[in-house]
């Protein structure tokens, strides 16, 4: 008995297309409208939000009290880490944020090809980061950048023989994904089941896509690698060159792309250029015997220890000499010459208790992120499904809004996690 | 492609985005992280941080306040938002000014030499 005043009763019988007052199939019962449905599990999802905030949080929390308390480990590890790599896997997911939030906007205004073709998007960018980091990880756990309990990155041997595979396994339950779904998108093809087709479809190319991440950190970390070792092996040699100038000071002309690389060549031919001036000054020392910068500060004592009375003084010009003979790095009054730079910096870090702590940071952070996409995945591949099966309309957008606020949020958490971890100077 | 006026019982919630917005927000964004690399290789000294965690900051608010949707929503979503983030500094600056106050008392600093073959 519906009067005016009480809604009709929900009946069993709804047709096909619903956009009246009685509930459509896709609001819930415990709803009146379906503002107030939308408005619900946005509130839900923000919530879900802040709890994954306080989480990363704790996180960020352990970086900072580390960083706090022992800056230059955190300088001298930040080096391992390929800033194009990671300058590139922040613009693919700020892209896939872009094709999220338009996939949101076509869903409001159900335009269901182009909303398939923007999840589609989404999950082919969150591929391509995974493979990136399956660059980024496999060859650190090769040269055995790792946490503290099984760091065995050895400067002197940067290159060991007979690591294990890693980037093979990284890419093997991929490769098996990707062989999966073709063949499901075959099968479908073969027996005609469209709707199958339709979906599996475009899960090909976002699972191809993570090998054009592989290929993509392969490519990059190549052209760097011989770089980046050159550079290593320069830093151990140039941590025994007394007195090596800042190896990393400004290079503004290029970007951080070639900079590691030649960083390290210019670091050393900086410490080549300050060691041989310094050894034509310790020559010149050994010569005439008086102290090095001498420039005003021991020539007085020179004037008095030409008397014999002058005992004092000629004892200190005596321990001058003798000092320039046994030292074998230099005397100095300069300030500048006496800071060993980064480099020295970074031989003496490269011990578990160290470099480890640094390397078991950066692991927990970016695995749980990496977690993260993961999970975001297997989310949107769902919400893949469903925009084929074309659920979403002016109304009900819901779970396309949530899914994508999740997005944001990992997105978010990656603005914050790049610089935090690979710009460090 | 919005129908207005369709039907105005208040079921046309939805504010979907233009896509010049969404198209303007994300090169913002590109080059502000342009902007973060380029800003590593000048030495700031202490305030290097500070401007880092200053552009990520600006990135996060476009991400937020656009693609989130947040500038356009029912305030009570930012307000839950933001509560969030009151917490997490409550959280971060006790334990780090504990730490910073108490560390040097725990352990003193036992670094193992480094393992080079040869010096």
């Amino acid at each position: 008995m519906a009067t005016i005043d009480t809604p009709a009763p929900a009946s069993e019988d709804h047709a096909h297309d619903h956009h009246d007052h009685d509930h459509p199939e896709w609001l819930a019962h415990h709803f009146d409208t379906p503002e107030q449905q939308f408005d619900s599990g946005k509130l839900g999802i923000w919530l879900f939000l802040v709890t994954e905030v306080l989480f990363f949080s704790g996180m960020f929390c352990a970086y900072a009290i580390f960083r706090m308390l022992r800056p230059e480990v955190f300088e001298g590890c930040s080096e391992f880490l390929n800033t194009k790599l990671g300058a590139i896997n922040t613009g693919v997911l700020l892209f896939s944020s872009l094709t999220m939030a338009w996939a949101v906007r076509c869903s409001q205004t159900e335009e269901h090809k182009k909303l398939v073709a923007m999840i589609a998007t989404t999950l082919s960018c969150a591929m391509i980061f995974l493979g990136v980091k399956a660059i980024e990880y496999s060859h650190k756990w090769e040269i055995g950048l790792l946490p503290p309990g099984s760091f065995f990155y050895d400067p002197a041997n940067p290159h060991p023989e007979g690591a294990p595979p890693y980037l093979l396994y990284l890419c093997l339950p991929f490769a098996i994904a990707a062989v999966g779904v073709i063949i499901w998108a075959l099968v479908a093809w073969v027996a005609n089941k469209k709707f199958q087709l339709a979906v599996a479809k475009p899960l090909v190319v976002v699972c191809l896509c993570f090998f054009v991440g592989v290929g993509l950190g392969r490519i990059l970390e190549g052209a760097e690698g011989n770089g980046a070792h050159e550079g290593d092996s320069h830093h151990a040699s140039a941590a025994h060159v007394a007195g090596d100038g800042h190896s990393d000071d400004g290079h503004a002309a290029d970007a951080h792309a070639a900079g590691e690389h030649a960083e390290g060549h210019h670091g050393e031919s900086e410490g080549e250029a300050h060691a041989s001036s310094e050894m034509e000054h310790e020559a010149a020392v050994a010569a005439d015997g008086t102290g090095p910068a001498s420039d005003g500060q021991l020539a007085g004592v020179e004037v008095l220890a030409q008397s014999e009375l002058n005992t004092g003084a000629r004892a200190m010009l005596e321990a001058q000499r003798a000092q320039s003979q046994l030292a074998t790095g230099k005397v100095t009054t300069s300030i500048d010459q006496a800071d060993p730079g980064i480099a020295e910096i970074e031989g003496n870090v490269l011990t578990p208790r160290q470099a480890g702590v640094f390397f078991g940071i950066y692991y927990c952070m970016t695995g749980i992120h990496a977690i993260h996409i993961l999970a975001g995945i297997g989310v949107l591949v769902w919400l893949l499904v469903r925009a084929v099966r074309q659920d979403f309309n002016r109304q009900y957008f819901g779970p396309v809004d949530y899914v994508g606020l999740y997005w944001h949020l990992v997105d978010l958490i990656w603005i914050y996690l790049f610089p935090l971890l690979y710009l460090i100077r | 492609m919005a129908a207005h006026g369709h039907s105005d019982d208040g079921t046309d919630f939805a504010h979907p985005l233009p896509v010049s917005a969404l198209l303007a927000v994300f090169f913002a964004l590109v080059l502000l992280t342009i902007v973060t690399v380029a800003q590593a290789s000048f030495d700031l000294g202490s305030f290097d941080i500070a401007l880092v965690m200053g552009i990520a900051t600006l990135k996060a608010l476009l991400v937020a306040l656009f693609f989130m949707h947040l500038a356009f929503d029912k305030p009570f979503n930012l307000i839950v938002f933001l509560s969030g983030f009151v917490f997490v500094g409550l959280f971060v600056i006790l334990t780090l000014s504990d730490s910073k106050l108490t560390s040097p008392s725990f352990e003193p600093i036992r670094d193992e030499p480094v393992a080079v073959g040869d010096v």
